[in-house]
């Protein structure tokens, strides 16, 4: 038996491609390449992370939220309050926004389990309202509708303060989501990201083959939660504040449309969404700033009818 | 019920139901049905339209849970585990309706399923289908359901004969003790249908099989023992030749004065 070709088949398959090397060096070198956008860059990857957060549940296991934001939001103010009440380094204030988050995600887990697509969608809205709400009326915490002020970040590493231009913001940014992308990329190539692949294609059957369903969604939950926590996070930390609108609808309704953009159940998608809806959005807004949103409406209706794959046949040499 | 064999030592039943009831309101779907699957068996299960074929094998898959009685999986009580556990001790199914990945090739379905078996599924730093040992498996199993030569084709570019072969290749692939097949032909077209017979006549030996099935050719072909199910309980089981003499089958289960006869070995 031919074993060796099959083996040869799969490395190949989840080999990096050149086109990703590509993206590698572009992203690594977007601080410096568009140096008088920093913030733009900074706001880009920041947006492709909580993008790619999501399509972890939705594209890669199937569990639509329409209140992804409730993460988000969670992981901006716990970086923040952590910073400004115990300590501001940004690395150590990461890694506590990423464990709350994950705990949040954990608890919530229990609420996506059951019922159906609708119930879920209710549901995670709720949480993120929820979450909005909580910042809101708590106000001797999180400053309230003001947001959470006075945020003073350390320096990275010891050595790199944040300045007023944003490059360090957007080399930090960066690096911390090229880093995040490395590990999620290896995950989604993995058994447990095939289990969710599975799982999401069909769960009767998946249980049929002893996959413990309940547990793996679980597991995923936590993880993009986790993310989404490390994208608000960063948010909150490169702009030194926190506002109420990082737990808004509106978050998590536009991160969708990102994915809708991008194309979900592929890692990229996200990150093509966040920079296509966020280019769009900054040039628009300039041009016409009441009716910007028109033309993402015109463009996302184009791209449902007319088919993302046929849009991008060209590139992709023909195949569908 | 009758023991399949006549020697001295009673053979241990690998999956066996005792007094199974199983009650929707006031409608008995399950009423005390006993059933002994041996090792290596393969054992028919057939029965009319509302017989409760469907409900038997839903309580032995653990999709419902049993208002009485109990089921033991080589010697072990699973009457109230979950069903994926059941499938981890060794019941397998396949669905009467495709049940498949549709997104995913026959060798990714396979290699995956294989590496879940052996324990490899929560693993996210390695690479799926990394394993040695689990290719020379999926490439076995390939050759076997006759898909090798569609292993790189998403599952729902299949024709229906070959989604039919990967739904069976994929309980397979689970390594099955007791293997419950719904129905594999239902629906094959004539052209896909002997490749189809011929896989599922060369399934392991070692596999004990019970096979749910309308089409009767198969089914006296194929068993060595059998039980009929009539209105939620067992009418008579034994040895093929039996069933088919027997004349309460004839009347309930082929219909009063049937005129076809039952088919000949």
């Amino acid at each position: 038996m031919n074993s060796p070709w099959t083996v040869f088949d799969v490395m190949a398959h989840h080999k990096m491609k050149w086109w990703e090397y590509l993206g590698v060096a572009i992203a690594l070198l977007s601080p410096w390449l568009f140096s008088s956008h920093a913030m733009m860059v900074n706001e880009i990857a920041i947006t492709a992370l909580f993008a790619v957060a999501l399509d972890l549940i939705l594209g890669y296991s199937g569990v639509v939220s329409l209140g992804h934001a409730a993460f988000f939001g969670w992981g901006a103010y716990s970086a923040g309050l952590f910073a400004k009440h115990f300590n501001n380094d940004p690395l150590v204030g990461l890694v506590f926004s990423v464990v709350s988050s994950g705990l949040l995600g954990f608890l919530c887990s229990f609420t996506i389990l059951r019922g159906s697509d609708l119930t879920r969608l209710m549901v995670t809205l709720g949480v993120s309202l929820i979450g909005f709400e909580l910042a809101n009326r708590l106000s001797d915490l999180t400053g309230g509708a003001d947001g959470l002020q006075g945020v003073l970040m350390g320096p990275v590493l010891g050595s790199f303060e944040f300045d007023l231009t944003g490059q360090v913001a957007s080399i930090y940014s960066v690096s911390v989501v090229l880093l995040v992308m490395v590990l999620l990329r290896r995950l989604v190539h993995s058994p447990f990201g095939t289990t969710l692949m599975v799982i999401r294609d069909n769960r009767l059957r998946a249980m049929a083959i002893g996959i413990s369903v309940s547990k793996s969604l679980m597991v995923v939950y936590c993880v993009s939660a986790a993310v989404a926590g490390l994208a608000g996070a960063l948010l909150a930390q490169t702009t030194g504040f926190a506002s109420l609108d990082v737990f808004s609808f509106e978050r998590s309704a536009d991160v969708m449309l990102m994915l809708v953009i991008g194309g979900v159940g592929w890692l990229y998608g996200g990150v093509i969404g966040a920079i296509v809806f966020k280019l769009i959005q900054d040039q628009l807004s300039s041009l016409t700033p009441q009716y910007w949103m028109f033309w993402i409406g015109l463009l996302l209706v184009i791209l449902v009818l007319v088919g993302r794959e046929r849009l991008l046949a060209p590139f992709k040499g023909g195949k569908p | 019920m009758t023991t399949p064999t006549h020697t001295n030592v009673l053979p241990k039943a690998v999956l066996s139901a005792r007094a199974l009831c199983k009650s929707f309101g006031g409608i008995m779907a399950t009423q005390s049905v006993d059933l002994d699957i041996f090792s290596g068996d393969r054992h028919a299960l057939i029965g009319p339209n509302g017989a409760g074929k469907t409900t038997l094998i839903n309580l032995l898959t653990g999709v419902l849970t049993p208002s009485s009685g109990k089921i033991e999986l080589l010697g072990q009580d699973i009457s109230n585990l979950a069903p994926h556990l059941r499938v981890q001790r060794g019941l397998v199914r396949t669905f009467q309706i495709n049940q498949l990945f549709m997104s995913m090739t026959p060798f990714e379905t396979l290699t995956f399923v294989v590496s879940k078996q052996r324990g490899l599924s929560s693993k996210w730093w390695s690479r799926l289908g990394q394993d040695k040992g689990v290719l020379e498996r999926v490439q076995q199993l390939l050759e076997q359901f006759r898909l090798s030569d569609v292993a790189h084709q998403k599952a729902k570019y299949l024709s229906y004969g070959k989604q039919r072969l990967l739904e069976i290749a994929i309980a397979l692939a689970c390594e099955p003790k007791v293997l419950l097949l719904d129905e594999p032909v239902a629906g094959v077209p004539a052209g896909e249908r002997d490749e189809l017979l011929a896989t599922v006549d060369q399934l392991p030996s070692d596999v004990s099989i019970l096979l749910i099935e309308h089409d009767m050719d198969l089914v006296f072909s194929f068993a060595k023992q059998m039980t009929v199910l009539v209105n939620g309980g067992v009418l008579c089981s034994g040895e093929p030749k039996a069933i088919a003499k027997d004349e309460r089958v004839k009347e309930v289960y082929l219909g009063h004065g049937a005129v076809r006869g039952v088919p000949h070995e």
